[in-house]
């Protein structure tokens, strides 16, 4: 199973030994890497298409449905929650980024920037909703429903007391450049962010 | 009756009687000095004898889980849709063992079974077993067969939750244990149910207090009703529109009160077929293992704290439409699972077909089912 490219940042963030829970975790490819590295875990996914191959992967996985929280995990009871590209399809992303903090001592959330410059151009001057490689699909049929910008995404930890530890902006082809580094929001395709609940 | 046997079935077997002269002392405090269990196995058990897998029986399931004991027989045994070269339990790779329970009625010792100390049948008198007392009868078998360790304990309804207890109460003798369409604990609403299939059983006036065999007949009436009930609860009501709908037998109303609608065909034919296989004291004890059913309790009814000292894996499914044992029932058992840090997978299967769904051949149930004992199978090297 190869990883996609917000999935080899959050695994580089990592250390060996990590209690981990995925969010969304599809084919179970994240954990599959990790557990190499002796990170253990469970991966929760709402649809079952891809169980078979979660178990294949040796993965410890679990039909949950995100939209409901993480009710059935205690109080920081994991080293890293991790959410990767489905932040956008959360019904309400601000309680489930207090519920990644909450059951997590740290939390990884990546999501695909709206605010890159392809995103605006559609809008400003073809004037219709943008649609990407990492978005395809129409407006009328997408399941992301909540698409933001890493400036949306920064204000919302700052609204909910969450510190950015780390953070990594980058391109489909896992690549920095002068230009993402200058206007993130403007070059950056993919944006991994790692949070933690300020205490206070 | 099968033309011929089918690739994928285990083929013709035959079940095996196991004397056990030590004395197995239960849950209500009686002991049996000595007993029967009436077993089928399929596959081959291997060298270091660690693919053996156990499967329990629901309420009113038995040893023939699958193939057919004879070329006469209309069907195959009750789980032929998962058991079976290259099925989800692949008896290519696992050695499957499948007893009747104590108190059953297809061999083992229980009511219709003649009581030593007697001479006559145990009828009434037979002692109300548990789940936990038929963990210690399948353990006291899985000695006498050499396994010391199963691969994996197997079951859905009340076969789950024997498969539970298996891995509370003996930790280490078990590698994973496989709990589908099963609770906790039943809800009061399980126990009403029950209540209701009892009522039913012991108010016929052919019952006599459970001594129908002395009298030389059988309560026929009561037990057909506990089925029909317990059958309705056992679909769904999408099942049984699909399946019935308001067709009418005659094709018309009659404005009469006999059986008109397909649905009122069906149940009675359920009801005597069922009267005909199955013994009425056997129901009773059935339904009362499944209300006394609860590993909580002895652990100030906390879960976690239960489950906590569990060695195996477990897989845990359960399906959208299953109203007796639903999806929020077998979440109780993962949630506990999750809370006490062990690894666990748990499915919920999209079905129409209510709790009787785990006994059907539904593709993403049956794949998932099946990834995970392949996974299994790897690991013990079967």
């Amino acid at each position: 199973m190869s990883l996609r490219v917000d999935q080899q940042i959050i695994s580089d963030w990592i250390p060996d030994g990590a209690k981990i829970l995925d969010l969304g975790c599809g084919n179970g490819a994240l954990l599959n890497h990790l557990q190499q590295r002796n990170i253990t875990g469970y991966g929760l996914e709402i649809d079952n298409s891809k169980f078979a191959d979660c178990i294949r992967a040796g993965i410890n996985v679990l039909q949950a449905d995100l939209d409901e929280g993480l009710s059935q995990f205690a109080d920081q009871s994991f080293d890293f929650v991790i959410l990767s590209q489905t932040l956008q399809a959360i019904k309400r992303p601000d309680f489930l980024l207090r519920e990644i903090v909450r059951v997590g001592k740290k939390g990884i959330i990546g999501f695909p920037n709206f605010g890159h410059w392809q995103c605006r151009m559609q809008l400003a001057l073809g004037g219709r909703m943008p649609v990407s490689k990492a978005l395809p699909n129409a407006w009328y049929e997408t399941p992301n429903i909540h698409l933001c910008t890493i400036q949306d995404f920064e204000q919302l930890c700052s609204m909910n007391n969450l510190t950015v530890l780390n953070h990594s902006i980058v391109n489909h082809e896992h690549k920095d450049s002068l230009g993402i580094r200058l206007l993130p929001n403007l070059f950056g395709q993919i944006a991994v962010y790692l949070v933690q609940q300020q205490n206070d | 009756m099968p033309e011929s046997i089918p690739a994928d079935s285990v083929g013709l077997v035959s079940p095996t009687t196991l004397h056990i002269d030590s004395p197995l002392k239960l849950d209500c405090g009686r002991t049996l000095p000595s007993y029967d269990l009436v077993y089928e196995t399929y596959g081959e058990l291997n060298a270091d004898h660690s693919n053996a897998v156990l499967i329990c029986h629901a309420l009113s399931g038995d040893h023939h889980a699958a193939g057919y004991n004879s070329m006469d027989d209309r069907k195959p045994g009750w789980w032929d849709t998962a058991i079976g070269p290259g099925k989800a339990i692949d008896t290519n790779r696992f050695f499957v063992v499948c007893p009747n329970n104590l108190g059953g009625c297809k061999g083992s010792t229980g009511p219709n079974t003649i009581n030593p100390e007697t001479g006559e049948c145990y009828g009434p008198d037979f002692p109300i077993v548990t789940v936990p007392d038929w963990v210690r009868s399948q353990a006291v078998l899985a000695d006498k067969l050499g396994i010391g360790q199963w691969a994996a304990v197997i079951g859905g309804s009340l076969g789950g939750m024997q498969a539970l207890q298996w891995a509370i109460s003996l930790p280490e003798r078990i590698k994973h244990t496989v709990i589908i369409a099963a609770a906790p604990k039943l809800s009061a609403q399980n126990i009403a149910f029950n209540e209701v299939a009892r009522t039913a059983i012991k108010s016929d006036p052919d019952f006599h207090d459970g001594d129908y065999m002395r009298f030389n007949t059988l309560p026929r009436q009561g037990l057909g009703l506990a089925r029909m009930l317990g059958h309705i609860t056992y679909l769904s009501d999408e099942a049984m529109g699909q399946k019935f709908g308001r067709e009418l037998r005659s094709g018309a109303i009659q404005y009469g009160y006999d059986v008109e609608f397909q649905i009122e065909s069906y149940l009675r034919y359920q009801s005597t077929s069922f009267v005909e296989r199955f013994d009425a004291n056997t129901y009773l004890l059935m339904t009362k293992a499944l209300d006394y059913f609860d590993p909580a309790k002895e652990f100030d009814d906390d879960l976690t704290r239960t489950v906590a000292n569990i060695e195996a894996k477990s897989l845990v499914i359960s399906f959208t439409s299953d109203w007796r044992f639903s999806p929020v029932r077998s979440r109780e058992i993962v949630n506990a699972l999750l809370a006490a840090g062990k690894p666990v997978t748990y499915a919920e299967i999209e079905a129409h077909q209510g709790h009787d769904a785990f006994l059907m051949p539904i593709p993403r149930y049956l794949d998932i089912f099946g990834t995970y004992m392949q996974q299994i199978a790897a690991e013990v090297a079967a």
